[in-house]
């Protein structure tokens, strides 16, 4: 299988111009094997674009897209799309025939037998309507049969643009489980997504974009020391002695809030240890400890209001 | 080969799925039925077979229909496609641009042959056996049959050029239709309307031949009324046809290269179209 780090999309100085519009502008990235890197944007930031530069749908304006090992543009390209699975945003089928037909058909493109698309529907939870038209199906049937077809034949490499829209918890959680499958397989995958509470904890990697432009690139930590958001302390003290707590931290922190058994405390990731030091150095007088960190949304916004927070 | 065939099999089951394949069956043969039914009177004085006249019967006939039912099989094909959001899934596969319009081509070949097969062939056998007629000049007959495929090819190929050159289905079938509209009947319209207002003949007998040749439902009917002795004698054009100097293998390639250059042409627009 991949050897860790090998590059399996690069990105160089792409630009992509519609008419007139520029939709995608001076975008460079790479995204290693075994990755899960997410794309955030508001709509209509260039991720349903960028998603089909690297599928070799659209070609860029300048700048060259390299998809495992080559340009996803060209018919050569045809054969390496084995190992590719792609979910577009609002999937369409040919409504007249069934689920498993639909299946099939992309299975026998794929090369993959008839048996592995019956799992793949009991896998998605599709077994029972799998006879039924797919004109007949809701939307998150669909979007299931969609996620169906994107992991016929163990994909390596994974693109799914807004893949739980439709869902709901239960089989996004599903969802995300059979993601977690294929990544343990070694596939690499790069989702798109609104959900960003959803995401969060899966993604290695979060790639920004606005208006085309990608805006932050970083795993979840190196966006924080980025955009220094602060970190907030709660700390649960002995009723009646919050007050008293929060005079003997002195003035040097930053007390947002006191209540009768609480003590809430803001700080940047830099002063963090220091100051939980200084907490415990408080002895019993401190009962608890929580700690929040800034979330995603909150870098999110941060970047999209254009780095204030 | 074998993903063309995925794609080719995928056609024939939709156009058996949505009864495209019985409709046409049933149009053909209903046609070929009661043409064969009027055709059989009049065969007295020139000791005409009535294959014959049921080949120059229908072939007049398929002139009009064919192209339409080519046309309909085909408007859509790309445009649908880019419409729903299906073809871009499809590129996705491993499936290179050309193999989707040759699997394509391919299976809506077969959706005509099977129909042309059945309601042309299978009507002929039966009415035949039933009024216990002889298979006398089957050749004829056959012959339209394929040519009438070869029209058909014709015109699923015209109708891939217009499916992937608009932008919305309603301006494909538009399209289609205007397209059958000059092919079937503006054109001859146009060219026998010159013909009687051209007094001193300055349209001579060789540039008429090339204007025939340039449409390929004129190219059709001469190949049908004329390869054939028994049924150009029938048909009255026994002289014109020999007259006009067209062979029937420049008529048939003319045919093939009607469904070569708009097919290719469609491809190569297909390459360069994004999704």
């Amino acid at each position: 299988m991949n050897t860790v780090n090998e590059q399996v999309i690069s990105l160089q100085a792409v630009n992509k111009c519609y008419a007139s519009e520029t939709v995608v502008r001076d975008v460079n990235f790479n995204v290693n094997s075994g990755e899960c890197v997410v794309l955030v944007g508001h709509n209509g930031a260039g991720k349903t674009t960028l998603m089909k530069l690297m599928l070799g749908l659209t070609r860029p304006t300048s700048g060259t897209v390299e998809v495992l090992g080559g340009n996803p543009a060209f018919n050569a390209a045809a054969a390496q799309h084995k190992t590719l699975g792609y979910l577009p945003e609002s999937v369409a089928f040919y409504e007249a025939m069934t689920g498993l037909e639909v299946l099939q058909f992309y299975a026998r493109l794929k090369g993959v037998s008839n048996l592995d698309c019956e799992n793949l529907l009991e896998l998605v939870d599709l077994a029972d309507a799998s006879r039924r038209r797919v004109g007949t199906y809701s939307k998150g049937m669909r979007q299931r049969l969609g996620l169906a077809q994107a992991m016929l034949g163990d994909p390596q490499l994974l693109f799914l643009d807004e893949p739980t829209t439709g869902l709901d918890p239960l089989l996004r959680h599903h969802f995300y489980e059979l993601i977690d499958g294929l990544h343990k397989q070694g596939a690499t995958s790069i989702i798109s997504s609104h959900a960003l509470n959803e995401v969060e904890a899966r993604a290695d990697r979060f790639i920004i974009m606005k208006a085309g432009v990608i805006v932050a690139n970083g795993t979840l930590d190196e966006l924080y020391q980025q955009v220094a958001l602060p970190i907030q302390i709660r700390i649960a003290v002995a009723s009646g002695e919050a007050s008293k707590i929060a005079e003997r931290l002195g003035s040097e922190v930053n007390v947002v809030h006191v209540n009768e058994q609480s003590v809430c405390l803001i700080c940047s990731s830099d002063e963090k240890m220091s100051l939980i030091r200084r907490l415990t150095d408080l002895g019993d007088a401190v009962q608890d400890l929580q700690i929040t960190p800034p979330r995603l949304d909150e870098v999110y916004s941060y970047f999209m209001s254009g780095g204030q927070s | 080969m074998n993903m063309l065939w995925n794609l080719a099999l995928k056609e024939l089951r939709d156009g058996l799925r949505n009864r495209w394949i019985a409709a046409a069956i049933i149009v053909l043969g209903t046609l070929a039925v009661a043409l064969s039914l009027l055709g059989s009177a009049p065969t007295g004085a020139v000791q005409a077979s009535t294959l014959d006249i049921s080949v120059i019967s229908l072939a007049s006939l398929s002139v009009y229909l064919i192209p339409l039912i080519a046309l309909m099989l085909s408007f859509d094909a790309l445009v649908g496609e880019f419409e729903r959001g299906t073809m871009m899934l499809l590129l996705t596969y491993p499936v290179t641009r050309w193999q989707v319009i040759i699997g394509k081509f391919l299976g809506h070949v077969l959706i005509l042959s099977i129909a042309i097969l059945a309601g042309y062939g299978g009507a002929i056998i039966i009415m035949t056996l039933l009024t216990g007629g002889s298979f006398d000049g089957w050749q004829a007959y056959v012959s339209m049959m394929v040519s009438s495929l070869l029209l058909g090819a014709v015109f699923i190929a015209l109708g891939y050029l217009v499916s992937v050159l608009v932008k919305e289905r309603a301006t494909a079938a538009g399209t289609a239709i205007g397209l059958w509209l000059v092919f079937v009947v503006l054109y001859d319209l146009v060219l026998f309307g010159v013909l009687l207002l051209d007094e001193s003949q300055i349209i001579s007998q060789q540039l008429f031949s090339t204007l025939m040749l340039i449409s390929p439902t004129d190219t059709y009917r001469i190949l049908n009324l004329s390869l054939f002795d028994g049924v150009s004698q029938a048909a009255g054009i026994a002289g014109v046809a020999s007259g006009s100097g067209l062979s029937g293998m420049l008529l048939i390639s003319v045919m093939l290269l009607w469904v070569a250059v708009p097919l290719a042409t469609t491809l190569l627009v297909f390459q360069r179209r994004e999704l």
